[in-house]
């Protein structure tokens, strides 16, 4: 855990895309949950700042 | 010979010309080689891609060239994202790209393993499995149609068989419930025999010697299958699952042929609804904008993917 926020405060590549792929992840059940509309809404937000992140911290040194 | 013949055409190429091309570096040759198709790639993938986003903030109707083009700023994408009806082609989509994946990838394994024994007549069983995936999907929506019929449907006489149910009781593609598994059934039918060619290769590549060291250190069957097996073809596993979700995710003609997106709107999938908004009620932008957030979507999933994918070859 205390590597991740290092790496995190470190700006490496790994923990920042670990946090990308999560939010794309959690994009796309927000997209497709039959449950709660709210989270509906905001899912496509989600997987936008989660595919510009990813696109971003793939630059980032290992 | 052929140097004569290069010779000839040197000959006949007029001085200033061969001047010309004397005189061009290495780089500048290698940019006339790549240009056409970094030009090919712009006209039809970055422009398209970009006038799409463009049209995304407007209220343009294709249909409607003459009227005024307005900027109507993020408001297609609040109306698609509050819309309960494309919320519901999300989760018809949802449902049909989980359970096709998982039993697609269930299916072709096993069928892999077995074809990946030896046996008589293995290469005629290969071919026989593989037939269903070289049907066009319009042709395997027709026939789906004929065989998901109540009164003389294969499909229904089958299950009437196993079960003891009335085959004229039931229509798979009338049915609210049956309908999004008779889309699954005939996707799975299809395109199982892909995802086993995948896996074959995987397990195809898998060195004999692991086995032998595994049999000499007295390992049981079940433990080399889940410690040298599944890890080897876990790869090529994934890179099924990728062209399988994204294919599935913007499947179209299967589904128009099978049900039309009936009863309803269960098996309406994405792309068909996007289809329905861009060419039926020439909303350009607004399915302009409703396009960008399927790509967006399949463009995060599809990156990710494809860096777990890397992990796994690493190891």
């Amino acid at each position: 855990m205390n590597a991740f926020i290092r790496g995190l405060l470190d700006i490496r590549r790994g923990p920042w895309e670990m946090v990308a792929s999560v939010l794309i992840g959690v994009g796309v059940l927000m997209l497709m949950q039959p449950f709660w509309m709210t989270l509906y809404t905001y899912s496509f937000i989600v997987i936008l700042v989660g595919t510009v992140m990813f696109l971003t911290v793939s630059h980032f040194p290992e | 010979m052929i140097q004569s013949q290069i010779s000839k055409a040197a000959e006949a190429t007029p001085e200033p010309v061969a001047r010309r091309i004397r005189g061009l570096s290495d780089r500048s040759i290698a940019w006339i080689f790549v240009a056409p198709t970094i030009f090919l790639l712009l006209a039809v993938n970055i422009y398209p891609l970009l006038r799409t986003i463009w049209l995304s903030f407007t209220n343009y109707r294709v249909n409607r060239p003459n009227n005024d083009v307005d900027w109507v700023g993020l408001r297609n994408y609040e109306r698609i994202l509050s819309d309960p009806d494309i919320w519901n082609t999300m989760q018809a989509t949802a449902h049909f790209l989980f359970w096709t994946i998982l039993i697609q990838v269930l299916i072709g394994f096993t069928l892999a393993y077995l074809i990946n024994k030896k046996f008589k007549g293995n290469n005629l069983w290969t071919t026989i499995i593989v037939l269903p995936m070289m049907l066009s999907p319009a042709v395997v929506g027709n026939f789906w149609t004929f065989l998901y019929q109540p009164q003389i449907g294969l499909f229904n006489y089958a299950v009437g068989f196993l079960t003891g149910t009335d085959p004229a009781s039931f229509s798979m593609i009338g049915d609210v419930n049956l309908a999004p598994w008779a889309i699954v059934i005939a996707d799975t039918w299809m395109w199982t025999p892909f995802v086993m060619l995948i896996c074959l290769a995987g397990l195809r590549s898998i060195p004999e010697s692991l086995y032998e060291a595994a049999e000499c250190d007295r390992a049981s069957h079940w433990r080399q299958f889940w410690t040298i097996t599944v890890p080897m073809v876990l790869p090529f596993l994934m890179l099924a699952v990728l062209f399988r979700g994204i294919e599935n995710f913007k499947m179209f003609d299967l589904v128009v042929q099978l049900t039309g997106g009936g009863p309803g709107s269960v098996t309406e999938l994405t792309s068909i609804n996007l289809k329905r908004e861009a060419f039926e009620k020439w909303r350009t932008g607004y399915s302009s904008a409703y396009a960008v957030i399927l790509f967006v979507t399949v463009f995060g999933l599809a990156s990710i993917y494809v860096k777990a994918l890397n992990k796994v070859k690493q190891r």
